[in-house]
């Protein structure tokens, strides 16, 4: 491939996120967009579901980043210019709503933030206590336990399965 | 650094190199490293093995998320994503990506040992994963 072709490859990928991202810069929107971002996919992808950007703010996202050779007990450190891209797509997808936990702090997990914790409490969308706790569950990481499309970046209600 | 050309490295870096490497190589590479700091040094299978079931000094050891054999798929200890088969006879990716190795040995040597892997450690459990699944696809 050239040089040339490939340019032109990235520019239209480029464009094509840009119109899929729509501009909309309601946190409602932006919590559908697809999880597009290959380098994101692919380094953070690896280890749970790539998380959409718009669970956690900017605040919350340069936390986590700026801490990956300590993440949550594993070593998940990054190469320099890897890590650049990846805080740069995160800062440009991230909430734009502070996210806290309970005690008001920068919230470092999406577990612990508000909107998580209602839209996943007891009774909501037929959870039930100890639901996380399931052998195919496992973790409140494994967003695709229950959401079918997560993988995809899709955490909409008719691809909800609970075990 | 423009965007454009940021983006051309990253395009780059990710398309990966059009000479990749097989899982031999990697065993070449280290073998030789390790045979610069001891001339009498030759990968063992059976020691990479242990080396792949046992603690050093942490609470995990390779086994925990990848199980003692190698040909089977593994499951993250923290969030419960499964994780392919480290064999490469089960899995024909692994041992292909000089980055890839590179990255998760760098991560997950210190999981498991708090410090990088020495290059004997390498070429040992390489030489584990090469050997495992290779006969009857069972652990050893």
């Amino acid at each position: 491939m050239t040089t040339r072709t490939l340019t032109m490859l990235v520019a239209m990928g480029a464009a094509m996120s840009a119109l899929a991202s729509g501009g909309g810069d309601d946190d409602r929107d932006r919590r559908r967009d697809p999880v597009a971002d290959r380098i994101y996919v692919e380094e953070c992808g690896s280890c749970h579901v790539a998380y959409p950007p718009a669970l956690l703010s900017r605040a919350s996202w340069k936390a986590v980043v700026g801490r990956l050779a300590t993440h949550f007990g594993v070593d998940a450190s990054l190469e320099p210019a890897m890590g650049a891209e990846i805080n740069a797509y995160l800062q440009a997808r991230a909430s734009l709503r502070d996210t806290v936990d309970g005690d008001g702090r920068t919230a470092l997990r999406i577990t612990e933030t508000a909107w998580f914790r209602h839209e996943h409490r007891p009774g909501e969308h037929g959870l039930y206590r100890g639901v996380f706790e399931q052998a195919s569950v496992g973790s409140p990481a494994k967003c695709d336990a229950c959401h079918r499309g997560a993988a995809g970046g899709r955490y909409g209600e008719g691809e909800i399965r609970l075990p | 650094m423009r965007p454009t050309r940021s983006w051309l490295l990253v395009a780059a870096l990710l398309a990966g190199p059009a000479w990749a490497e097989r899982p031999a190589d990697f065993l070449a590479r280290f073998e030789a490293e390790a045979r610069s700091q001891d001339a009498s040094f030759a990968a063992s299978a059976s020691r990479g093995r242990q080396w792949f079931e046992s603690r050093h000094g942490e609470d995990w050891s390779c086994s925990t998320c990848h199980t003692r054999d190698p040909a089977r798929s593994g499951r993250h200890q923290v969030t419960g994503k499964a994780i392919e088969p480290m064999a490469p006879a089960a899995n024909p990716q692994r041992l292909t990506s000089g980055r890839s190795v590179a990255k998760w040995f760098r991560r997950n040597c210190r999981d498991v040992l708090g410090r990088e892997c020495s290059a004997a450690e390498k070429a040992d459990v390489v030489a584990w994963l090469i050997d495992a699944g290779r006969s009857t696809g069972e652990g050893r």
